[in-house]
């Protein structure tokens, strides 16, 4: 699971407010190569939660010094997107669980795929 | 080689489409217009609904080819330098098209080629080549060269009609200077007869390109699947460009393991998944993430995310797998427009249907959205008990089990079945 997608993600577990955004527990994080499209990581920043990103990013060790706000004219800068590339993209978490802020409850993360799945208990 | 003529507001361009999917061809060129910037806009003395000639007006050939370096459904492009009812009225037409326009791609030091298309009917050689020489008035200086020429033209005849009894004569007539060919050839190169992971709903090549154009996918976009499968949509929506995501209820199929889908194969390989798919076509970069979950509790936060959301849900009669909540409904009259889902914040642009066996079709419906959800508008909705779209749904899977079953009584003995 790359930091994009987890960035994205939140908690649905019924009567959960706060789900937003998931803690990374994680067993096993790889890196891996991705070429880097500085057009679409320029696109993404705004989409972006910076807070929950630079969180994720240090609680699995790759913090990659990204700085506490995102600079004005990002889109030119292109060592602060290559460092956003590096977080965003290339860093998996291959093995863990996300872990909701509010009730507790974790979805596993297996070969790099989450199971957002919930019972009907939890929906 | 691209060679641009002088087009002016007068140049017309035919393109000659693929006769397949034909509900789908102008929705997919008109979404690829409109993706660089132009409307589609065409001569009504074609019929491009149901026949393969669409005359194209007021755009530039730039704008043209970039078309159709995305199309499926039109095979090639021409610059059209005359039209008429016959062969006649297409010479009168020729003579009135402006020398100078012609002269860039008649000269002495290059060589051409014409070739000769008949829609609906085959052509003798004899009569293609007595053609061609009906064509000799106009002004090219160059050699004749078969296998490599540097300009190709094209004469065109539309013999439309009924095809157990062809017409002897076309009745409509283009001729035009070939500019580039459309992107059919993705449909071979993307097949999934040989790609890495299949499942037994897998869309097929041509209908994955089909939906990303509709879709209007463009380069850095971000796409969604909910209902992920084996990933044949992101598959074409990465290959145009887009970074792409999906989820899908059923474990296996994410995963890459259990039974495979191949005649000669029973499980599935180690190195089957969505992720191998894409870096089959050496897309593997576009490769975001996919998920185990169920489309119906999206785990998303709000906003704005993804550019499209491109899918195929289930119908609930091919793929076996564990349903999400069932629900129960009466069966449904006959199809009609009202059991389109509605959003007030989305458009309806398409609606095009493909017929899939004597009595079943599916429709792909493309909808844009026109502006930003606000709670208001969601709440008219849910309260509105006609629009549970789950109840046609399932009714729909209801009816065709209902028909297997009768058949299977039927067969009782013979010792058939049907295989779901």
């Amino acid at each position: 699971m790359k930091l994009l997608t987890h960035n994205m993600l939140t908690s649905h577990v019924k009567g959960v407010v706060s789900g937003y955004p998931l803690r990374i527990k994680a067993k096993e994080v790889q890196l891996n190569a991705v070429d880097f499209n500085a057009e679409f990581i320029s696109r993404m920043i705004p989409k972006l939660e910076w807070k929950a990103l630079r969180e994720a990013a240090e609680s699995v060790g790759h913090l990659n010094d990204l700085p506490l706000e995102v600079p004005s004219e990002h889109q030119d800068n292109e060592e602060f997107l290559q460092k956003v590339h590096h977080v965003l993209m290339e860093v998996e978490v291959e093995e863990g669980v996300l872990q909701c802020p509010e009730s507790g409850h974790e979805f596993p993360i297996s070969k790099g795929i989450p199971n957002m799945l919930l019972n009907e208990d939890d929906v | 080689m691209a060679v641009t003529g002088v087009s002016g507001c007068c140049s017309r361009y035919l393109l000659l489409l693929a006769q397949e999917h034909l509900e789908f061809r102008l929705p997919e060129l008109k979404a690829l217009f409109s993706v660089f910037g132009a409307d589609l806009e065409y001569d009504k003395i074609t019929s491009p609904e149901k026949e393969p000639f669409l005359v194209v007006k007021n755009v530039d050939e730039e704008t043209v080819r970039k078309v159709m370096a995305r199309t499926v459904c039109a095979k090639s492009a021409y610059e059209i330098w005359g039209t008429g009812r016959t062969l006649d009225e297409l010479v009168t037409s020729l003579r009135t098209y402006p020398k100078h326009r012609m002269s860039p791609f008649c000269k002495a030091d290059s060589t051409f080629k014409i070739s000769v298309h008949s829609f609906n009917k085959t052509l003798p050689q004899a009569d293609r080549l007595n053609k061609i020489e009906a064509l000799s008035f106009l002004p090219w200086d160059g050699k004749v060269n078969l296998s490599a020429p540097d300009h190709t033209f094209c004469l065109l005849e539309n013999y439309a009609g009924d095809v157990n009894n062809i017409p002897n004569d076309p009745c409509q007539v283009f001729f035009g200077r070939w500019l580039t060919d459309g992107q059919r050839d993705l449909i071979r190169r993307y097949s999934i007869k040989t790609r890495h992971f299949i499942g037994n709903t897998s869309m097929d090549a041509t209908l994955s390109f089909i939906m990303a154009n509709h879709a209007r996918v463009k380069p850095q976009d971000v796409v969604f699947d909910p209902f992920v499968g084996t990933g044949s949509l992101l598959v074409a929506s990465a290959h145009y460009g887009a970074y792409v995501t999906g989820g899908d209820i059923d474990y296996n199929t994410i995963h890459g393991i259990g039974k495979a889908s191949r005649r000669n194969q029973v499980w599935r390989g180690p190195d089957e998944s969505i992720k191998s798919n894409l870096c089959q076509y050496g897309l593997q970069d576009r490769y975001l993430d996919v998920f185990v979950g169920d489309a119906s509790r999206p785990p998303w936060r709000e906003g704005p995310l993804f550019n499209a959301i491109i899918t195929d849900p289930p119908y609930g009669v091919r793929e076996a797998t564990r349903r999400t909540r069932p629900r129960k409904g009466r069966m449904p009259d006959a199809y009609s427009e009202d059991i389109i889902p509605k959003h007030p914040c989305l458009s309806l642009i398409s609606n095009c249907q493909q017929k899939l066996t004597s009595n079943t079709a599916r429709c792909l419906i493309t909808m844009e959205k026109v502006k930003g959800f606000e709670e208001r508008c969601h709440l008219p909705r849910q309260l509105d008990a006609e629009c549970d779209p789950y109840k046609r749904h399932n009714a729909f899977r209801e009816k065709y089990f209902s028909g297997v079953t009768a058949r299977s009584k039927f067969n009782e003995g013979k010792g058939s079945g049907e295989n779901t």
